[in-house]
This record gives C-alpha cells, sequence and structure tokens, in this order.
C-alpha cells in the first residue's frame, strides 16, 4: 500500500480519543504569526490535539482545514479535509499531519482565500496547483507522502503556511489583493 | 472620536504617503480603511480615519502638502457606516476593448438595474485600451443569468469583451 493510500484509509478514529471543539483565535494573535514547534507524533498530548483540530474543523461551517496554531497551540499539526469541494480533484479524505513540509510545488494559480483566523477579509494569493507534501500521521509516527492537486494542494499549502507562522495576508498577490469578506447567502 | 474623510490627490512623487501620514498621526488620527494609487501619473489617496479632532484641523494640519501647489487635499467629517459587508453573492466584472465613450456607464447601469452594488471598481486606459475590473455583490433575488445576457448585449453594442463570473473566496 503506498503511503498515499495510508493516507486516505486513515480517519480521526484512527487517533483513538475523542476530539474536543477549541475556540479559534484570530489575527491579530501572536501565536498565528510565529513558526510552530516541531512534535513527536506518538506524544498522547499531539494525538488528542489532532482529535480536537478535526472536531473544531467539523462544527465550522465551509472549514477545510484547521492549524494547531489557529486554536492557540503553537505546534506543528493540522488537518485538512477538503472532501465534495468543487474545486477539489485528487482527495484523502480527513487527515491530520506533524511536521509537514512541501518538497514539490509547482504551476500556480491564483485563487481567492479566507481564513478562520481573518474571519472579515478575503485576499488573492497565488498557489501551488501540483503538491508534494511529506509528513507524519499523529498516532503512529508513520512517514506519509502526499501527492495532490487543485484545492487540497491549495488547503494544504495554507495549512503549512499557518505552521511556519504565515497567514494568507503574507502571500497576497498584491497591494490591491485584499478584500472586505462578504456573507454568501 | 469623528470620523473623516481624506483626499489627497495630485503630482506623483516620492514621500506623499510619509508626509500625510506622518501628520496624521501626529495629530493622533488613526488612519482605518485607505485605497491609495497612481492614476494617469497623479497619485490618489482616499483615506478614512478616526480622531478626536475636526476635519478643518487636519485639512489645516496637511495644507504644507499643497504648498508648491501640486498636490490637493480636502477633508471631510462624514457619518459613520456598518464596514460589515452586506449579504449577497459576489461577482468579477471584467470588461476589454477598444476605448470609446460610455462603457462603464452603460455597464454600471445594467448591474444597477439588476440590483446589484459594485463594491470595488478599477479602470485602465492603455493606448487604445480599456480595461475595466469590478467586484458586483448581487442580491438573492437578483436574475443573474438576465444581467449576463444584458451585459453581454452592451458588449456587442459598445464592442468590448464582457466577462462576469462568481467570485467566492474559499475558506481554508
Amino acid at each position: 500500500m503506498s503511503t498515499s493510500d495510508v493516507v486516505r484509509d486513515w480517519s480521526e478514529a484512527d487517533l483513538g480519543v475523542d476530539g474536543r471543539v477549541l475556540e479559534v483565535v484570530r489575527a491579530p494573535a501572536g501565536v498565528l504569526s510565529a513558526a510552530s514547534v516541531k512534535v513527536d507524533p506518538m506524544d498522547s498530548a499531539v494525538v488528542q490535539l489532532a482529535a480536537d483540530l478535526v472536531a473544531t474543523m467539523r462544527v465550522s461551517p465551509g472549514c477545510v482545514g484547521l492549524a494547531a496554531s489557529q486554536v492557540g497551540i503553537g505546534l506543528h499539526v493540522f488537518c485538512v479535509d477538503v472532501v465534495g469541494h468543487p474545486k477539489a480533484r485528487t482527495t484523502h479524505g480527513t487527515f491530520a499531519l506533524c511536521n509537514a513540509r512541501v518538497v514539490e510545488a509547482s504551476r500556480k494559480e491564483k485563487g481567492r482565500e479566507g481564513c478562520m483566523s481573518v474571519p472579515d477579509l478575503t485576499g488573492d494569493v497565488k498557489r501551488a496547483t501540483r503538491l508534494t507534501v511529506v509528513g507524519q500521521l499523529p498516532g503512529s509516527a508513520e512517514e506519509v507522502t502526499v501527492e495532490t492537486d487543485a484545492f487540497e494542494a491549495r488547503a494544504l499549502q495554507h495549512e503549512v503556511d499557518h505552521c511556519e507562522g504565515f497567514l494568507f495576508l503574507d502571500r497576497v498577490a498584491g497591494a490591491h489583493a485584499i478584500f472586505p469578506r462578504k456573507t454568501y447567502l | 472620536m469623528s470620523l473623516i474623510a481624506i483626499t489627497v490627490i495630485g503630482h506623483d512623487r516620492p514621500g506623499i504617503i510619509a508626509e500625510a501620514t506622518g501628520t496624521l498621526a501626529d495629530l493622533g488620527v488613526n488612519l482605518e480603511d485607505s485605497t491609495m494609487t497612481r492614476l494617469r501619473g497623479h497619485f490618489a489617496m482616499m483615506l478614512l480615519c478616526a480622531g478626536q479632532v475636526s476635519a478643518e484641523n487636519v485639512e489645516q494640519a496637511l495644507s504644507p502638502l499643497t504648498a508648491d501647489g501640486t498636490l490637493q487635499v480636502s477633508a471631510r467629517e462624514v457619518a459613520p457606516e456598518d464596514p460589515s459587508a452586506a449579504s449577497a453573492r459576489p461577482y468579477l466584472l471584467t470588461v476589454h476593448g477598444g476605448d470609446r465613450l460610455g462603457i462603464v456607464a452603460a455597464l454600471t447601469r445594467a448591474v444597477a438595474d439588476a440590483g446589484g452594488n459594485i463594491t470595488d471598481l478599477t479602470t485602465r486606459l492603455s493606448g487604445d485600451l480599456y480595461v475595466v475590473a469590478a467586484e458586483v455583490d448581487l442580491p438573492a433575488t437578483a436574475d443573474e443569468h438576465a444581467l449576463v445576457d444584458e451585459l453581454r448585449r452592451i458588449g456587442r453594442e459598445l464592442e468590448v469583451d464582457v466577462a462576469f463570473h462568481p467570485q467566492e473566496a474559499d475558506v481554508l
């Protein structure tokens, strides 16, 4: 089984703990601007954190990913789930990664992003649409490689950025690329 | 606390923003929302600021900017507005084609007649090429398809290319 399939087969149930819904912090909270600390994926606190991130993502309307810094914890963990999103092509279901890093990125395209931690603004950001990310699964510490594209690639880059202390505001495509967030009907 | 709308426009040169915003900071006037850009070689600033001083005092304090006659400054008190965007479907309207009179007037009339609200609009004239980009909010009751048909009809009439696409941001 490829590690990509391992990621697809992963679910928060593998963590063996119930996730708790945590409060999402908003910019200009300092934790959002600091690089997160690498973690031991076997650490029970990290396993709980991964479960909490998934639980918090699940209850947040429209949320397709959440990094630990967004719940005020400066640890290098995030979760993603873009299944069902109209802009998604390749998807790996729900998964959480520890200590993830981008190893290949190409074919940048501009798209408009919002973020739960910057609730009133959106911005146009260029992101790679072909992406390879390497990270470790919480609970098992298995190193996995996620090769993806389109919207899942964008979501992963957004979450890896959070872990490195960057918001989409750090990546906007120009001085005229930040907008008030619309409330959709 | 008063809300003051400030405009500065005129010949572009280095330092206009630094001088204007330095004066505002010295007055204790906080720069809130603003847009500043070059328009055909002129530099244009539109600033919404909050402070404990009158608009007259702000305009007086900024008057050194106008000393050489190349910049115009105005400051007026304005009523506070709700800064949050109204609930609507966001779209991007883009237009390009040969320059002629009335392109923006015709297209924005169609948007307004459909109940659409333009929240941002930029035009650029580059040689004979005219370009428009506008952010449009459509209410739920608006007929998007009828508006697209009308914008296309106007585009054909004015011989410009018109595109009107949803512009939804993805929350990550």
